[in-house]
C-alpha cells in the first residue's frame, strides 16, 4: 500500500452554495427581492411577516412566502390569511433550510410576477448561518424578551446579517429591555448594521421597515 | 446541531473525489473550519463516525484546523487576526471591522489516502 495526500480545497457545502448561486441568478433575473428571515423560536417571525405581507399587499406589491418548520403547516396557514401565496417547507427534523428545499418549493410559481419573496427559516440562530438560500438580504430578528446579549451569544448569525429587526418593542418596558445595550451589541458584532425596532402588534417601526424594503428592491433590481 | 448535515456533506464530497483513485482507502480527512463557522468540533467528530459508517470513509480520522477570524482594517490598511468573535473591531486601532477576510471557512483541505500498489 502507498499513502498519498490529495489536495481538495473544496467547500464542504459546495453543493448548497452552487444551488444558492443559481437561485440568486434566477431571482435577480426575475426582479424579485428575496429575504431570508432568521431568529430563535418564539421571536415572532411569523407575526412580523404576517404584518409585512399585509402592508406590502395593501401598497400594491406582489409578495409570496416560503416558511420552514420541522413539522406542522400552522405558520403557512397563518401567513396565508394575508392573502399572499404561501408554501410550507417541512424539514422533518433538519434544523435549517437548504437551497435545495427552497428550489423545490418554487415549482409552479411565476417569479416574474413577484416583487418580494420572503423565506422564513426554521427557528434557530445557529444552523441557518451556514446555508445560503440565494437570498439578497439576510434578516436576523430578536425580541425584547430574549435579552440584549443575543448578538454576542450568536455572533455567526448576526455577523452574517444584512439587517436586524427587534420585535415586540411594545413589551420593552415590562421586560426592562436595555435598548442601548442591544444596539451596542448588534454593532459590536456587525458594525453599521441597519436596525429596525418594531411591534407587529402596535405597528411601531413598520413604516420604516416598509421604506427599507422598497428602497432595497429599487436598488437591488436596478441593474 | 447541523453537524450531522455537515458530516454527510463531507462524506458526499470525499466519496466523489475518490472516484479518481480506484481501490483507495481514506486514512484522514483534513478540514479548515473558520472560528465563525458555528461548527462544534466534538459534535462534528461524533457525527463523523455515524456519517462515515458503511462508506469508503469508514474508520478514517477527521483532523480539524481552526481558521481564526481575519479582518481587513481600511484605517490601518492591513489585515489582523481577531482574538475572539465578541467584537468586530480592528485590534490595532479599534475601528469597526466590516471587511471579513477569513473565519467563515467550511473547507475540505485535503485527504490522506492509501492506495493498493500498482502491479509490476
Amino acid at each position: 500500500m502507498t499513502t498519498r495526500i490529495v489536495e481538495l480545497r473544496q467547500g464542504i457545502l459546495k453543493k448548497n452554495d452552487e444551488l444558492a448561486r443559481a437561485l440568486r441568478q434566477r431571482f435577480t433575473a426575475a426582479g424579485v427581492l428575496v429575504l431570508n428571515l432568521v431568529s430563535s423560536p418564539g421571536t415572532g417571525k411569523t407575526t412580523f411577516l404576517e404584518r409585512t405581507l399585509r402592508s406590502l399587499r395593501e401598497s400594491g406589491a406582489r409578495v409570496a412566502a416560503l416558511v420552514g418548520d420541522l413539522e406542522t403547516d400552522n405558520d403557512a396557514r397563518r401567513l396565508a390569511a394575508s392573502g399572499a401565496p404561501v408554501r410550507q417547507i417541512n424539514t422533518h427534523g433538519i434544523c435549517h433550510l437548504e437551497a435545495e428545499m427552497v428550489g423545490k418549493h418554487l415549482d409552479g410559481w411565476e417569479l416574474d410576477a413577484l416583487d418580494y419573496l420572503f423565506i422564513e427559516n426554521v427557528g434557530n440562530l445557529v444552523c441557518p448561518s451556514s446555508y445560503d438560500l440565494g437570498e439578497r438580504i439576510r434578516v436576523a430578528l430578536l425580541s425584547v424578551t430574549e435579552g440584549e446579549d443575543k448578538p454576542l451569544k450568536y455572533p455567526t448569525l448576526f455577523n452574517s446579517a444584512d439587517a436586524a429587526v427587534i420585535t415586540k418593542i411594545d413589551l420593552a418596558g415590562p421586560c426592562s429591555f436595555d435598548r442601548e445595550a442591544a444596539l451596542r451589541n448588534l454593532n459590536e458584532i456587525r458594525p453599521g448594521i441597519r436596525v429596525f425596532e418594531t411591534s407587529a402588534k402596535t405597528g411601531a417601526g413598520m413604516a420604516e421597515w416598509m421604506d427599507y424594503l422598497s428602497a432595497e428592491r429599487a436598488r437591488r433590481t436596478a441593474d | 446541531m447541523h453537524e450531522l448535515s455537515i458530516a454527510s456533506s463531507i462524506v458526499d464530497s470525499v466519496t466523489g473525489s475518490l472516484a479518481a483513485y480506484p481501490g483507495a482507502r481514506v486514512v484522514e480527512v483534513r478540514l479548515r473550519i473558520g472560528a465563525l463557522a458555528a461548527v462544534v468540533e466534538d459534535s462534528l467528530q461524533f457525527c463523523y463516525g455515524i456519517a462515515t459508517d458503511g462508506t469508503p470513509l469508514a474508520g478514517s480520522r477527521l483532523r480539524v484546523h481552526v481558521q481564526p477570524v481575519v479582518i481587513h482594517c481600511a484605517h490601518c490598511a492591513r489585515e489582523s487576526i481577531l482574538p475572539g468573535v465578541q467584537s468586530f473591531r480592528c485590534p490595532a486601532c479599534g475601528e469597526p471591522a466590516r471587511d471579513l477576510r477569513h473565519g467563515r471557512e467550511l473547507e475540505i483541505e485535503a485527504i490522506e489516502i492509501e492506495e493498493p500498489e500498482a502491479d509490476a
